[in-house]
């Protein structure tokens, strides 16, 4: 058995001072629920694990002018009890409570799903399309990225290894704007995305489509943006022949990989599927919340 | 190896131990404490064998490392009901026979307990999604949700009879 520490700072400073210290030999914990499965099967061997729950930046919600700020190690079951994120955001919301059982509720974090670099995250392709800023804490003081540049391809962020993931920055939406995750999986709970989308959506005074960002996860190497998606939809009434040809897009955006749950026909076609629902489904919320 | 002095409350009691890094908090109930009624199933977060609550979570107590829990409040199965008085969740699943080897047992229990603490009259459908985490290989899951569901029931009746109580 390798030696391995722990540590709990209070402060960032002290987090990043430990993350200095010990030159790429340690690993930081949020929620674990990732972090102790690689433990326990050999995959990691860090030489300390250092707990960035004790950070109050890292682990409380707060609410700031132009937005919400998420603290990277928040625990889904906390971040899904907030009202005003759950109804302004209420995509990233529904994608961040994807994420395993009730159990695995009470620990897992955004913070931590993003950092696994997984192109299956279920929370990163809802957070790209809300265009969430992720702030990073090194020795030289904070940076702030956007998520849609943190991870660079599966597994590998783009964060040093004096750096950690503090928080995670939701800016504020029009009146009228909604947002919708869809999830393929092959049963109802508990299980890996086949294929993710993840729909914001903004409409005018004459309900035509004003902004739209869709992102694909989990059908190629990282969470995908569809590029062409706001040409197609903006200054368009979501519809049949708008969401059409919408759903062709995500299609061609498609890079899958073949497995066992998925092969490349298969995830590609669902791709476009979901994204015309997810935008529905976004549409929809805005309408319901005019009709408030 | 590098030992830790972990001091949490278990089932309301203080406790001290020592413990290494990498042992987990089910490790440390069950090796060190000697509080074996949560169990070990996968310890990769995917049975729900080991749930306790930390701080009022429902966790995997495989998912969370002993040091963790420095300065938690722990719950366990072992601070559900006594010998002499069964919780109700505990008494229902004998009376609708929601077990066969009882190794899931402990797990749905304190899971089960959690939800109904929080919410006294679930749905099923919400029911089977609270307790999607906890796997039991036996019963086929029918009589463990059909335990729950009595449970509640009873639950609801002891509550307001308390409060009758209280009233009068
Ligand atoms: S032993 Fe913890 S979830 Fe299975
Ligand atoms: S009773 Fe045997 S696993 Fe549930």
């Amino acid at each position: 058995m390798h030696q391995m520490n722990f540590a709990a700072p209070k402060t960032v400073a002290g987090a990043v001072k430990l993350l200095v210290q010990n030159k790429g030999r340690s690993k930081v914990i949020a929620g674990g629920t990732d972090l102790l499965v690689q433990l326990r099967m050999g995959k990691i061997k860090p030489g300390i694990i250092i707990d960035i729950k004790n950070i109050k930046e890292a682990n409380q919600i707060t609410i700031e002018k132009n937005g919400v700020r998420i603290g990277a190690a928040v625990s889904g079951a906390v971040v899904g009890e907030h009202e005003s994120i759950k109804r302004n955001w209420p995509g990233v919301v529904e994608a961040l409570e994807l994420i395993g059982s009730t159990q695995i509720q009470g620990r897992a974090s955004l913070g931590g799903n993003l950092c696994n670099g997984s192109p299956a995250a279920d929370s990163v392709p809802a957070l790209i399309a809300n265009e969430a800023i992720c702030r990073i804490a090194g020795p030289n003081g904070k940076r702030d990225i956007k998520v849609q540049n943190f991870v660079k391809s599966p597994s590998k962020t783009i964060l040093k290894r004096d750096e950690i993931l503090t928080s995670l920055f939701l800016p504020d939406k029009p009146n009228k704007s909604s947002s919708a995750y869809l999830r393929l999986i092959p049963r109802t709970e508990m299980d890996i995305a086949v294929v993710g989308v993840a729909a914001s959506l903004t409409l005018d005074e004459n309900n035509k489509c004003l902004d739209a960002i869709i992102c694909l996860g989990a059908v190629a190497p990282k969470a995908t943006v569809v590029k062409t998606a706001k040409k197609i939809l903006v200054g368009k009434k979501i519809n049949n022949d708008s969401l059409a040809t919408l759903g062709m897009a995500c299609e061609d955006t498609c890079d899958p990989i073949n497995d066992t749950r998925g092969t490349i026909a298969y995830r590609t076609k669902v791709a476009g599927v979901l994204a015309k629902r997810a935008v529905q489904i976004a549409h929809t919320r805005i309408l319901e919340k005019a009709n408030l | 190896m590098n030992k830790h002095h972990v001091s949490m409350s278990v089932n309301g009691d203080p406790v001290e131990i020592l413990c290494e890094t990498q042992q987990t908090l089910l490790d440390c109930l069950r090796d060190e404490l000697y509080l074996t009624g949560t169990k070990e199933g996968c310890s990769t977060g995917d049975c729900g064998a080991c749930s306790v609550t930390l701080n009022g979570r429902l966790v995997c107590s495989c998912l969370v490392l002993g040091v963790e829990a420095n300065g938690c409040d722990v719950q366990t199965i072992e601070g559900i009901g006594s010998e002499k008085t069964l919780h109700p969740l505990q008494k229902t699943f004998l009376e609708e026979a929601a077990l066969q080897c009882g190794v899931c047992t402990p797990g749905f229990i304190v899971a089960a307990k959690s939800l109904l603490d929080e919410k006294p009259n679930p749905s099923e459908e919400e029911i089977r999604y609270w307790l999607a985490g906890n796997l039991c290989r036996c019963t086929g899951y029918d009589k463990i949700i059909k335990a729950v569901i009595k449970a509640a029931k009873i639950m609801r009746e002891e509550n307001e009879q308390r409060t009758n109580r209280r009233a009068n």
